[in-house]
């Protein structure tokens, strides 16, 4: 049992996925080190900005359609809630609904709330979130500020619990508290969990739940498992409060992504009996048919999964037959979360690409069950071991890395880092949509996007041949991980250049 | 008088950011790099809310994760964060090519207490390019933020200069990636100065960067082109170089303002009115062309123009825009929301300059920052016809709740895509009918 849904906020990855930020290596050797839960994070003398958890815990939280958020912060960690408005009008458009602006508060906190705490902005912005957007539910993010001034939120919630009719749910996610912005997701689906999920009063033996990010393109997950006579109901993002309180009646649980589903799923597996499908995840066809074959196996409907499987594979064969002859040797380096770092690093290599190096932003040696995730084991277990590091979004680690690899491609995830591969003339991917290389059409399509991005690369040629990178020319001629240390050896003693 | 809002403090929907945010100044200055001593978070956040959910401007050279950070988290929240601090200095000056690091602390930093400019002043005693400007986010918002660092840049950084040149004249006015068209309205200052013989020394875009700051005690004087935001700069020039400073409060967009404008400055630098008039003349001229060619659009149009205009914006574009559509596009004022929470001394001069738009016409100003409070009163009021929404990427919503029109023009402009457009001056008025008149076009009227 790891999912604790009896204290107010769920442990940060660090304590409970032995998740790591820095590592240099190979896949086998952070499987096998997995294995033995014995890798420690290396650390870095040098860092570039990263992430932190409110943004996940709020990406999330601010997209369910009925429910509120107030931001109990400075204005300053509100700003992404713009990135999240644009979010909430893509998700809008794609399901034909009408467009709103988020329901979304930002306490404003200020040098006044640093000395005397910031409960009656709290109060205030509580208050007038449930009179002006009459929400289901009012979701409390926490940010530095108020846990570094140690603001008691939930005993402010608790005050206004008579007042305010609707559930007031605080969300810990301090960005400080964890290098691992993931921990965001995780304390948005812990407030879920432990405020709106009801125990089931009957299972619906066809509903499925999907956890994904936007679900743009799932009309094609409505489609395979249609052909099953399942239906999916994806998650969390779009969903309503009363959908969310009813997520347990499903039959099981399916994620995109094992970084994103990994607390839900599992969370709803242990406590409101909701199997969670722990395969490899849809990416590619090996990804689906495991997706497929997994939930086949839990629902008793092997032979049909088979079937579709058999079909929905031929369907393709021309095509990826004619993709795998294009693309066949080209060399590509991957930068991407870990769930996906290692389904693509095993999708693309289906294209018949070359997967030079593997670099995930983080690494969680365990997943909430208690395994290592299938998909770096999956990947352990070919005979070719491919380079990876664990890397936390630093680009002047990628940037030499790129430049010492030269790979004919780079493809990422993570906003903001398409550019810096592009500023070295390297034709880049960015994957922003989770359904990019979804099952087997989407692995035929993100073929050709690949195709179609090595056809053309004069844009990151001219922009390459054009500008200067921001680094000193020492920097340029050093090993790219020259930063990154050894974990350290004894607490407090920092290792500041060790060359790994 | 303008009516006091209802007293929220809190904010709904984000029209500004915090003080760290405006770590974009310091991206603005070419060979100048950020070093952020803030948690994990804040560098992405601000970058992702300025730079691309802004006009899609970019990261630019040293930007988005390229921007050196502390990432503190539990350690440098128990222990303090000096030494890391130190620590990612050092090695920010090794790895990262610039002219100028500014070290910019965010609220982890500044509640725990660390001196980080003392940090950074034990740098500068090693002879190298450090400054430090304490931004924790809870001490104000990026306007503020804008200033510190400034501040922080003319105090540490700047060294007095032996000869003054004439003519050369330091512009600081809108605050640069927060104002989406920060380039090219820069660029089109620059240009109108040239054009009545003024040398414009511009710190912030391309042609300006650290060999621009390192200009700025040469100047003959400061132009400060900004309802508020910098003056406290320019009186710090003041103390420091004895320059002085013309603080002119409108961001001059159209004829009207833009030859007022222009007049001033040259008055101001001693420079013989013919030759202002004589580039005020030729400046004119092509605004005029255009403007006559498509009047008749603009009459014809009056079927489904804007009843009303409406702007909810910073302080600069609400008087430079209501100045413009007032006086030189015949338009009337709705009320006007002013959401970049200008402090209370202020705000009587900016109240004055609405109550005398033109000899005629005023305009009702409420200053808040909170959408919820600007949404009840536009619920409130009566429109004749469609309103004219002049504000940002969240007024869409009210616009299309009011049946009225909608531009963005400030923070946050999502909804476009901008490089080197500008809204100032005689060509900025132009883009800005343009752009209006597009929409009028593009809906069914």
């Amino acid at each position: 049992m790891s999912i604790n849904l009896t204290t107010p906020e769920a442990q940060i990855r660090e304590n409970r996925l032995s998740s790591i930020t820095g590592y240099k290596g190979s896949i086998k050797d952070l499987a096998a080190q997995a294995n033995g839960c014995s890798l420690k994070s290396g650390e870095r003398g040098f860092t570039q900005t990263t992430a932190c958890s409110l943004g996940c815990a709020q990406g999330q939280l601010v997209l369910i359609k009925d429910a509120a958020v107030v931001g109990h912060s400075a204005i300053g960690c509100g700003s992404d809630t713009i990135q999240s408005n644009i979010n909430n009008r893509r998700g809008q458009f794609s399901r034909e609904l009408e467009y709103t602006n988020i329901n979304y508060i930002n306490t404003n906190m200020t040098e006044e709330a640093t000395v005397f705490g910031g409960a009656a902005k709290l109060r205030e912005g509580i208050r007038e979130a449930y009179r002006r957007f009459n929400p289901k539910v009012i979701f409390v993010t926490t940010s530095c500020v108020s846990g570094i001034i140690g603001e008691n939120v939930s005993g402010i919630l608790d005050g206004l619990a008579e007042e305010i009719p609707v559930p007031l749910v605080p969300v810990h996610c301090e960005g400080f508290r964890s290098k691992l912005w993931a921990s965001g997701f995780d304390a948005a689906f812990h407030a879920i969990l432990t405020y709106i999920v009801k125990p089931a009063e009957k299972k619906n033996p066809n509903l499925i739940n999907i956890i994904n990010f936007s679900g743009i393109g799932r009309k094609e997950v409505v489609r395979l498992l249609g052909r099953l006579g399942l239906v999916p109901q994806f998650l969390v993002q779009f969903t309503t409060v009363d959908q969310l309180s009813k997520i347990s009646e499903a039959a099981a649980t399916l994620s995109f992504c094992g970084t994103l589903g990994s607390y839900l799923a599992s969370g709803l597996e242990e406590h409101f009996g909701v199997p969670y499908i722990k395969s490899l995840q849809p990416h590619g066809v090996a990804g689906i048919n495991s997706w497929l074959r997994e939930l086949g196996k839990v629902l008793g409907r092997e032979e049909e999964v088979e079937k579709l499987i058999a079909e929905e594979t031929a369907a393709i064969v021309p095509e990826l037959e004619e993709l795998r002859e294009k693309l066949k040797g080209k060399r590509v380096v991957i930068g991407m979360g870990p769930s996906f770092s290692q389904n693509y690093t095993r999708l693309l290599q289906e294209l018949a690409l070359e997967v030079v190096w593997a670099a995930s932003w983080h690494f969680d040696q365990r997943h909430d069950y208690g395994e290592i995730p299938a998909t770096i084991l999956d990947l352990a277990k070919n005979e070719k071991d491919i380079s990876a590091c664990v890397s936390e979004l630093q680009v002047h680690e990628i940037n030499n890395l790129l430049r010492q690899l030269k790979p004919d491609l780079f493809v990422c995830r993570h906003p903001g880092m398409a550019i810096w591969s592009a500023k070295l003339g390297i034709p880049t991917i960015f994957i922003n949509d989770e359904y990019q290389s979804f099952g087997y059409q989407g692995l035929i399509n993100f073929g050709n996007r690949v195709a179609d991005t090595l056809a053309n690369p004069t844009f990151v040629q001219y922009l390459a041949s054009k500008i200067k990178l921001p680094y000193t020319n020492w920097w340029l001629e050093q090993d790219a991980f020259t930063f990154l240390g050894e974990a350290p050896p004894k607490k407090k003693e920092r290792i500041t250049k060790a060359v790994v | 008088m303008a009516k006091a809002a209802k007293k929220i403090k809190v904010i709904e929907q984000v029209r500004y950011s915090c003080a760290l945010a405006a770590l974009h100044s310091v991206l603005a200055i070419d060979r100048a790099v950020p070093i952020l001593h803030a948690g994990p978070g804040c560098g992405q956040r601000l970058s992702t809310a300025l730079s691309t959910t802004n006009g899609y401007q970019g990261t630019g050279y040293a930007g988005g994760h390229a921007m050196p950070c502390t990432n503190s988290t539990e350690a440098e929240v128990i222990f303090g964060g000096e030494k890391k601090l130190k620590e990612l200095i050092t090695h920010s000056l090794e790895v990262m090519d610039a002219d100028l690091y500014v070290v910019l602390t965010g609220c982890t930093a500044d509640i725990v207490g660390d001196d980080s400019t003392e940090v950074a002043r034990g740098f500068q005693k090693q002879g190298k390019p450090v400054v430090c400007a304490q931004t924790g986010g809870f001490s104000g918002n990026n306007f503020v933020g804008h200033e510190l660092i400034l501040g922080a840049i003319i105090d540490q950084y700047l060294q007095p200069s032996e000869e003054i040149e004439p003519g050369l004249v330091n512009v600081f006015s809108i605050v640069p990636y927060y104002d989406a068209f920060w380039t090219g309205n820069l660029e089109e200052i620059r240009k109108l100065l040239e054009a009545i013989g003024l040398k414009a020394n511009i710190i912030f875009g391309p042609g300006g960067g650290v060999d621009a700051l390192n200009k700025v005690p040469k100047a003959q004087f400061n132009l400060l082109l900004s309802p508020w935001i910098g003056l406290t700069n320019v009186k710090q020039l003041e103390e420091k170089f004895k320059t002085p400073y013309l603080h002119y409060p409108v961001l001059p967009i159209g004829p009207t303002e833009t030859s007022k404008f222009l007049r001033a400055v040259g008055k101001y630098a001693g420079l013989p009115s013919e030759q202002v008039e004589a580039s005020i003349a030729e400046l004119e001229k092509p605004y005029d062309y255009y403007i006559e060619r498509s009047a008749d659009y603009l009459l014809q149009a009056r079927v489904g123009l804007p009843s009303r205009f409406i702007t909810i914006s910073d302080s600069f574009y609400a008087l430079g825009i209501s100045k413009f559509l007032v006086n030189d596009l015949g338009l009337l004022p709705g009320t006007q929301f002013i959401i970049d929470n200008i402090p209370a001394k202020y705000q009587a001069d900016l109240e004055e300059e609405f109550k005398d738009l033109s000899p005629t016409i005023s305009a009702p100003v409420v200053f808040t920052n909170d959408s919820g409070t600007i949404r009840e009163k536009l619920r409130e009021t009566k429109f004749r016809g469609k309103p004219l929404i002049l504000g940002s990427a969240w007024d869409q919503m009210i616009a299309k709740e009011l049946n009225g029109y909608q531009l963005s023009v400030s923070f946050p402009a999502a909804d476009r895509f901008i490089l080197n457009s500008t809204y100032i001056g005689y060509n900025g008025a132009l883009r800005l009918a343009e752009d209006i008149f597009s929409v009028l076009v593009s809906s069914n009227y």
